[in-house]
């Protein structure tokens, strides 16, 4: 069937089952918004910025495990979405981004809305294309869709002329993709997984560190029985979150730079430890070389590139993680395993020591009980997505996770502004839950215009701004290793939150005590419009523990060491 | 850089890589910044096509210890138009160098001196000749510092091709 480049742009998605497109129109594009306007096979979203297009598809992606699409236009269209698809890189989303180009002829003259996208975005997308011939774009398309979920997920950036788009060609979708240079391993190598399996058997003190891999692979589940049938404790990364779930009983915590006294000591004082999809990030690891250094390391990742990047590795496995898991859970009885059970109390004993814990208050709000409130309240209806800062790693702390997918955040790049639209996602994704967005009064502001979007979309997005009247994090390093110099990171002067929210149409909420924020967030679950609560929290809480920059995991700041 | 260094033989080594790719747009900005990226060497690259077929090979030359030789590899082989990445133990190597020198030296002697490399005089003008000379790099090294003693206007190297023995 013969139909132009834009029509093929549609129907392609059509055909890869999209059922919604986050994005922004404008010149190079127009022709594909034209054909977006006369379909009605999958909805589109328009947001308010071309970042938070890339963001929502993000979060659309981390909610359903299936690839976020978005469509921007060229020149400042696709640098503004660049953030998005460095964020999408880091954190190994399934993306698939469409931009608008100047047409074919016009390309390298320096023209309206023209830059070197595809030059730019190759250091921050898994891959690119620019399409040349309008028979490709098919294929291209096709192709973008399949790198993206395969293997280690990723954003692939698809970059099209604007006279490709208005051309006509036969379309013919391909029914398959077979990339010749393109094959990820799926299987592990059987060898290696029993040299590894014989490892854990003879292991004292085996720790399962678990990171965001487990979600990407829909392996939660499996790791749980794995964790289960051996009985070996389990550290998670940040994107870890809700892999084990809050109330297991071998979930030992949150590992890192803000992680749990007993997560990082385990990790510490571990004798194998066993990755499953995380990757030794600098504010996982601390100081590397003495990260987990009485260890030996079991590696299982699909990317063979991150394994051995940062540690040795002892015995690396490549391989999906679910098949991996899944080796491993139906081999286990071909071992004897050690009795862990000593390894385990240890552990336990150290979560008593030092549970992770605040000092409430009855005169301010300390930033972390609205969090442990929501998860009071809402618990597993809620899907939490964060911006960065320290309202992030409260979240990640005192959030009760209890499935997976049920966590959103930015990992890798630290994103401030990803919250909100991220949650719009999510709330696209998952109409039935309740998706929240806790934020903080820096981040916030950062992509505040999808106000406009949530309620023109009727996105029903909870924002909960932990307001310290600080860039609270940046702070925070300030006090502790700036002698409290604190350089542009007063935010004393701040919009009127309520106003600002219900300038847009939605609801605000001002906050000062723990029964204003029942009510308030009671209400916004109730009223099912986009929402703004802002709780005027303790200004100079601390998140903590905290390894400082350098120091090994071991050497944590702990609550009531220097400021209780 | 590397405080992780003591997990690895940390011995910077020479190393060259052949890389088979598709022919195709950007493949060449990919490796290359690939490499820029992650602050990786590049000493040498070559490329040219292999024939009767939709491939090209990159013959890169760099320097790294045996953790940056290893990610370089790895990471060459994440790229999707990457066919194979080889990673030469046993190679023979082979540069070209072409060296243009004013008709005022003592041309015999440079003749002599590129015959003892396999080369010979290409070119001759009014006011310079054109030598060239093939062999291993680190002889094609060994040529330029003496025939830097005739004044050479211009010196041009082609870069490493290498091929396993």
């Amino acid at each position: 069937m013969k139909m132009t480049g834009a029509k093929m742009v549609t129907q392609s998605l059509k055909n890869e089952e999209v059922d919604v497109v986050f994005g922004y129109p404008g010149g190079a594009i127009m022709n594909v918004y034209d054909e977006i306007y006369k379909q009605t096979d999958f909805e589109h979203i328009l947001t308010r910025h071309e970042q938070a297009a890339i963001h929502a598809a993000e979060g659309y992606a981390k909610a359903t495990g299936r690839v976020g699409v978005a469509i921007v236009t060229s020149g400042p269209g696709f640098t503004n979405a660049v953030t998005g698809l460095a964020d999408a890189y880091m954190d190994s989303i399934p993306l698939v981004v469409i931009t608008g180009q100047v047409p074919t002829t016009i390309i390298g003259t320096d023209g309206f809305q023209e830059i070197d996208a595809v030059g730019i975005s190759r250091p921050c997308t898994k891959h690119n294309y620019l399409v040349n011939r309008i028979e490709d774009l098919p294929k291209i398309i096709k192709e973008a869709f399949h790198i993206a979920a395969t293997g280690r997920p990723g954003p692939v950036h698809v970059d099209i002329p604007k006279d490709i788009t208005a051309e006509v060609a036969d379309y013919l979708y391909p029914s398959e993709v077979n990339i010749p240079t393109y094959k990820p391993t799926v299987n592990y190598n059987k060898k290696q997984l029993k040299r590894a399996m014989q490892a854990i058997s003879k292991a004292k003190k085996p720790l399962l560190y678990v990171g965001g891999g487990a979600i990407l692979s829909n392996c939660s589940y499996d790791i749980r029985e794995l964790a289960e049938k051996l009985n070996i404790p389990v550290v998670e990364t940040l994107m870890a979150r809700g892999v084990m779930g809050h109330e297991h009983p071998l979930l030992i915590g949150m590992l890192g730079m803000h992680g749990e006294y007993a997560a990082n000591m385990a990790a510490h004082e571990t004798d194998l430890m066993i990755s499953l999809g995380a990757r030794f990030d600098d504010r996982v690891t601390g100081r590397l070389d003495e990260f987990a250094k009485k260890a030996k390391v079991i590696h299982v990742d699909i990317d063979p590139a991150t394994i051995a990047k940062l540690v040795e590795t002892n015995y690396p496995i490549v391989g999906d993680l679910k098949v991996t898991v899944q080796g491993m859970v139906n081999t286990a009885s071909d071992f004897e395993f050690n009795d862990y059970s000593n390894w385990v109390a240890l552990l336990k004993e150290y979560k008593e020591q030092h549970p992770l814990r605040f000092i409430d208050s009855n005169t301010k709000i300390k930033p972390q009980w609205p969090i442990v409130r929501v998860g009071e309240l809402l618990g597993e209806k809620a899907i939490i997505s964060t911006d960065v800062g320290q309202h992030q790693m409260w979240a990640a702390q005192f959030y009760p996770f209890s499935y997976p997918r049920q966590w959103n955040t930015s990992g890798g790049l630290g994103t401030m502004g990803f919250g909100l639209p991220g949650a719009m996602g999510v709330a696209k994704a998952k109409p039935d839950n309740v998706s929240i967005n806790i934020t903080g009064d820096g981040s916030i502001l950062m992509n505040i215009q999808e106000l406009m979007t949530c309620v023109e979309s009727n996105l029903p997005v909870i924002n909960i701004i932990l307001n310290n009247n600080y860039l609270g994090m940046v702070r925070q390093w300030q006090t502790m290793f700036y002698e409290n110099r604190l350089s542009e990171t007063d935010l004393s002067v701040q919009p009127d939150f309520v106003k600002l929210v219900e300038a847009f149409g939605g609801i605000g909420y001002r906050v000062t005590t723990k029964e204003e924020f029942d009510a308030a967030l009671n209400d916004a679950v109730e009223k099912k419009k986009v929402a703004m609560i802002e709780v005027i929290v303790d200004r100079n809480e601390e998140v903590l523990p905290m390894v400082p920059n350098g120091h090994a995991l071991n050497e944590m700041t702990l609550l009531g060491d220097n400021n209780e | 850089m590397n405080n992780f260094n003591h997990y690895y033989d940390t011995d910077n080594a020479r190393k060259v890589i052949s890389v088979i790719v598709l022919n195709e747009n950007n493949v060449l900005s990919r490796i290359v910044g690939l490499f820029s990226a992650r602050g990786y060497n590049i000493d040498s690259l070559t490329v040219a096509p292999i024939s009767d077929s939709e491939y090209s090979r990159i013959t890169i030359v760099t320097t790294g210890d045996r953790r940056v030789i290893d990610q370089i590899v790895k990471q060459l082989n994440k790229l999707i138009p990457v066919l194979r990445v080889n990673e030469h133990f046993d190679v023979i190597e082979k540069e070209t160098v072409l060296v243009k020198i004013p008709v005022d030296q003592n041309l015999s002697d440079v003749d002599v001196l590129a015959r003892a490399y396999n080369g010979s005089i290409q070119n001759v003008t009014q006011d310079c000749i054109v030598v060239s000379a093939t062999d291993q790099p680190q002889r094609i090294a060994n040529f330029i510092k003496v025939i830097k003693n005739y004044n050479p206007i211009e010196i041009v190297r082609s870069g490493v091709v290498a091929m396993e023995r």
